[in-house]
């Protein structure tokens, strides 16, 4: 087995795709975020931002935003410890970044005799893996809260800890019921698997086969992204938050991994349970429609469409992402944990009881 | 409480849908804005340096003292509104006019809008409608109390605000307020 320079290359195009993908999607949500919410509440948002009298509708903003954090003062607590508060916002973004590269964002491509999976990394686990990542970057803000020397950071850092694990156990738990209708923890797989047709007309996507898991895992997923409406750890009207002492990019760091762990959830969402990169009635030779009519497209040009279609996707459930976030009022933290302990968990369990029972009676794989 | 009503989940969806109606009308109204319907309008915002709200004809903005046909001030130094003002805040120097058949002339009149409270009581106690609040310049902080003082060649440079209710002339910075 010798890496050849055009497998070096494709590797890491592969990785450069995906990094750049989340990273842009991630700056690009701070735009999003204020537009969004501007055009849901009648106003035009951010809009002034201009190079040589070029607004392009605000889309300087995220650029004015970096120079900005770039050149603020990073101030450093007196009592502070140093390192854990340098090393914390770098954590969270680390986790948040890499969460994504399990993530298949086409089918399998095959040029030059060659095989190119589209996706960063080709893992068995992939769905662990991302769910791992994802769990891991509550230790920036524990990092955060606890390194900051300061109270209201202490019990932002705690509520962020309550919160991943009570998100944590929901999504583990209603993924679960996912793994068990497709049969395997490779992403891949699992995109792949939600292919055929039930009834030789209704995609076999995972809100048709699981859609109590579809609502659980949105909910706990919103949860694990801590924005509006599961924003404890950051609790702008009572504590400010784990971030509370943080300015400059340090700063803006938190906010960038809270959009990115935004943008992993809605990927995790889509190719969990809106088929990933799946288009109802494209076969890998082209369209095959229900009626009978067929569309022969070369093999190229449907893993472009497969890849758009993933993109699409993944932008269409940002923006639920945000309607939600900009529509719902906060919990409150007791209403939050009530929600994870005695809603969400038992729901979840249930789920798997359901599926299991379904699969025993049914056989269907 | 309902269990429908405990779920929460309907009413999270009918929230969902009132904000993303709002959403969907006002995006189709940008759309055709930026496709040349003029008069669509996807929001309600006033974009303000630019745009203005039309403001009442009653509303008592920044003073203007009222020219003669020759340009000269109509004022004639009565001191009624320096009388009437609440917050004495304007300043009236008298002086004699050439013509033995006119009494006085108002040698200055500095109106100090730190002290002012835009009461209007200037402009109803005027015999001879000198003052007017009608520019319709709502504009004039300043860094310091000087930038507040208005002089009589300023106060009667100043026009009365279109029909619209915008300035007809423009806004006096301070030499302070650098933009």
């Amino acid at each position: 087995m010798t890496a050849t320079l055009a497998d070096v290359g494709i590797a890491l195009g592969r990785v450069a795709f995906v990094m750049l993908f989340v990273l842009n999607l991630g700056g690009l949500m701070t735009w999003v975020e204020r537009k969004q919410s501007a055009i849901m509440q009648d106003r035009i948002g951010a809009n002034r931002a201009s190079i040589f009298g070029f607004r392009i509708m605000g889309l300087l903003h995220p650029l004015a935003d970096a120079i900005k954090m770039l050149t603020k003062e990073e101030f450093y607590p007196a009592r502070a410890d140093r390192v854990l508060f340098s090393l914390a916002p770098f954590v969270s973004v680390f986790f948040a970044l890499v969460a994504f590269a399990s993530i298949p964002f086409g089918d399998t491509l095959r040029v030059a005799g060659r095989e190119v999976p589209l996706q960063a990394l080709t893992f068995n686990v992939g769905i662990l893996y991302v769910f791992a990542m994802l769990s891991l970057g509550v230790y920036g803000v524990m990092m955060a809260g606890w390194s900051s020397a300061n109270n209201y950071a202490l019990l932002g850092g705690q509520r962020a800890a309550a919160l991943m694990i009570t998100a944590e156990v929901a999504i583990g738990a209603s993924i679960v019921g996912v793994v068990m209708v497709y049969g395997s923890l490779n992403m891949m797989d699992i995109v792949r698997a939600q292919g055929p047709l039930l009834g030789g007309w209704l995609p076999k996507w995972g809100i048709v086969t699981q859609p109590l898991a579809f609502v659980l895992f949105l909910t706990a997923g919103i949860a694990a992204t801590k924005r509006i409406p599961f924003d404890m750890p950051e609790g702008e009207s009572e504590i400010i938050g784990y971030f509370v002492e943080y300015s400059g990019m340090k700063f803006g760091l938190f906010v960038m991994a809270d959009f990115l762990e935004t943008v992993v959830i809605s990927g995790m969402t889509v190719s969990l349970f809106l088929g990933g990169w799946q288009i109802p009635y494209l076969e890998p030779a082209g369209f095959v429609f229900p009626w009978g009519a067929t569309v022969a497209l070369p093999g190229l040009a449907v893993s472009l469409l497969q890849v758009g279609a993933f993109v699409l996707k993944v932008v269409v459930m940002i923006w639920f992402l945000m309607l939600i976030r900009w529509t719902l009022p906060r919990f409150r933290y007791d209403q939050a944990m009530r929600l994870g302990w005695l809603g969400l968990f038992p729901l979840s369990i249930a789920n798997i009881v359901l599926t299991g029972a379904a699969l025993l009676l049914w056989g269907a794989r | 409480m309902k269990l429908v009503q405990r779920v929460y989940l309907r009413e999270v969806f009918s929230g969902l849908g009132l904000t993303a109606r709002h959403f969907f009308r006002n995006m189709g109204r940008h759309v055709a804005h930026a496709l040349g319907r003029k008069d669509a309008r996807g929001a309600v915002t006033v974009q303000y340096p630019e745009e203005r709200r039309p403001y009442s004809p009653r509303l008592r903005s920044l003073h203007r003292l009222v020219r003669r046909e020759d340009g000269s001030p109509r004022c004639v130094a009565c001191m009624m509104c320096e009388t009437v003002c609440p917050a004495r805040c304007i300043y009236i120097v008298a002086a004699e006019h050439p013509n033995p058949e006119i009494e006085k002339v108002c040698q200055e009149f500095t109106i100090d809008l730190g002290k002012c409270v835009f009461c209007g009581y200037c402009v109803e106690a005027c015999p001879e409608d000198a003052i007017r609040m009608d520019t319709g310049i709502l504009e004039f902080s300043s860094y310091s109390r000087e930038g507040m003082i208005y002089t009589k060649e300023m106060l009667l440079a100043l026009e009365p605000a279109g029909l619209d209710g915008r300035p007809g002339s423009p806004i006096p910075i301070p030499p302070d307020r650098t933009p």
